[in-house]
């Protein structure tokens, strides 16, 4: 579902973010991305995003290639994909519903469909009820949650989230993860950058360890075949 | 996307355009007031020209002829010419002023009484007063029925009033050339002025445009909104702008009327033609439309997702 082959980011103040990555991440499989701040663990997910192109190297997802992908096929590709962001990222003047139909406007969803899966998503959540409300009336962790039902409502293949659980206590935490292992299960293939070693230990999932934009150990092992006989 | 979808996405943003301007109620306004000023000027123009020709057009069309006979030309045989001069088809009128009662006029309104009562005989000869028809006031027309006159042995001279009018005609048309430059350097200020006001609101509402792009909204998701606040401030502003002028022509009605009175003319100011308003309107509309539509395309390509 997502394959890194030998990707290389390198900015143009000559930082260079990633070096020779290369995994390979199954349909259904729950990864996290670990590694120290500045390790390259956002980077990783703004390539699978296509917020950047890598500058050597190949990034497929979901059968694309984003170095080819021309511009006016992103949006389509980003609604495949679920982003979630550690500031949440979310509309300040508009309230939670419009935050969350915000993926199903954009694909010119029907309302009744639209208004049907709002309350859904909230409910896996467990903010329903708070339809109405702007996002800072809400607690921290509440917000976290309103931008994983954003995230979640198109019903996207892939679902990536950038250090979820960085604002939440140890319990909310916890809890915001195996919301995701649900995914997971129901055939979602989630990347999950996050620092919490204790929270990875505990789900015992698979994990790609990145330092100093490489990653670490046995990463040759991933490099998948579909690449090879590209 | 089915019909019934887009046509609420439109609606939508539509409606979104219409809070937004109204929760800004002062910004929103002087931007309409520059819109309209803008659009005003060259409609007033255009009013200012259509209504000096509709004032002159009583006399600007048909070119008076004042031909003069003799001084021994008797009444009688001046009658008599005058009776032809009706028979000719260019010809819409003829007046005869006999030689007695232009005197009478010349002594009541000339302040020469006194003066006039030592002359032995009148010096004034009769005189005919010809309007062509309308349709034969051309150049070549007129020289042909003057020379139908100077064929006359009893006429002194012809002479026909027309410079004044040639010159008249000339200035309306430098005003009409100027109503065009006008029209065109006033519409390039409203691209520029809803250009500007657009770039401004991309800006404000950058981080809505970065997320809703990172979600999946193309370009012309994210660019409708825009082209509707646009299309509001232009039709916002050419109403407006309609009004300014309906406001201008109802103040200046009353004292055109009375000097249009005072030179014995039943003239009346007139206003901005349906046709007019309509093309106007039609101007804003446009003009909000594409300064718009250069604004967000210049400008919201540049704001990209960033995580």
């Amino acid at each position: 579902m997502i394959t890194f082959d030998r990707v290389s980011k390198r900015y143009p103040n000559g930082r260079e973010a990633l070096s020779n990555v290369s995994f390979n991440i199954d349909t259904g499989e729950m990864v996290f991305l670990t590694g120290r701040s500045g390790a390259g663990k956002s980077t990783v997910l703004k390539h699978i995003a296509l917020l950047e192109r890598p500058s050597r190297g190949t990034v497929l997802v979901n059968g694309k290639n984003t170095n080819t992908l021309r511009s006016r096929h992103i949006p389509a590709f980003r609604r495949g994909i679920g982003v979630v962001f550690q500031d949440h990222k979310l509309l300040g003047d508009r309230p939670v519903y419009d935050n969350v139909a915000l993926p199903l406007v954009v694909a010119a969803t029907g309302l009744k469909e639209i208004d049907k899966r709002v309350r859904a998503a909230l409910d896996q959540v467990g903010l329903l009820g708070k339809e109405r409300m702007l996002p800072f009336e809400l607690s921290v962790g509440e917000q976290q949650r309103v931008g994983i039902a954003r995230a979640i409502i198109s019903k996207p293949p892939i679902l990536i989230a950038d250090e979820p659980t960085g604002n939440l206590d140890p319990d909310l935490a916890l809890e915001v993860m195996r919301l995701f292992r649900r995914f997971g299960d129901v055939g979602v293939t989630v990347v999950v950058a996050t620092h919490d070693l204790h929270i990875v230990r505990e789900f015992g999932v698979r994990e790609i360890v990145l330092d100093n934009g490489q990653v670490q150990g046995g990463a040759a092992d991933f490099l998948p075949s579909v690449v090879a006989t590209r | 996307m089915s019909l019934g979808v887009a046509g609420a996405r439109h609606t939508q943003a539509l409606l979104g355009s219409i809070g937004r301007l109204a929760r800004n109620p002062f910004a929103t306004a002087m931007t309409f007031l520059v819109i309209g000023l803008a659009l005003a000027l060259p409609l007033a123009l255009d009013l200012f020209v259509t209504n000096a020709q509709a004032a002159t057009g009583g006399f600007a069309d048909a070119v008076d002829m004042s031909v003069y006979f003799k001084t021994d030309v008797p009444l009688a045989k001046a009658q008599q010419l005058a009776t032809d001069a009706r028979q000719r088809s260019e010809v819409a009128e003829v007046k005869l002023i006999p030689a007695d009662k232009a005197l009478d006029e010349f002594r009541t309104y000339s302040g020469f009484g006194t003066a006039l009562e030592a002359l032995k005989e009148n010096p004034l000869p009769h005189v005919l007063h010809v309007r062509p028809k309308a349709e034969s006031s051309s150049a070549a027309a007129l020289e042909s029925l003057r020379n139908y006159f100077t064929a006359w042995p009893e006429v002194d001279i012809v002479q026909i009033d027309s410079e004044w009018v040639m010159r008249f005609n000339a200035i309306l048309e430098v005003l009409r050339r100027l109503l065009v430059i006008a029209a065109a350097l006033l519409g390039a200020g409203v691209l520029a002025v809803i250009g500007n006001t657009i770039r401004l609101e991309i800006l404000n509402r950058k981080e809505e445009i970065e997320v809703t792009k990172l979600v999946g909204g193309s370009n012309s998701f994210v660019r409708r909104p825009f082209l509707y606040t646009g299309v509001l401030y232009g039709l916002g502003g050419a109403v407006l702008g309609w009004l300014i002028v309906e406001g201008t022509v109802a103040i200046l009605g009353q004292p055109v009327a009375t000097l249009a009175q005072l030179y014995g003319s039943r003239y009346s100011l007139q206003g901005p033609t349906g046709d007019d308003i309509l093309i106007v309107l039609g101007a804003g509309v446009v003009l909000g439309w594409l300064g718009a539509w250069i604004s967000a395309h210049r400008h919201l390509r540049r704001i990209e997702p960033r995580a």
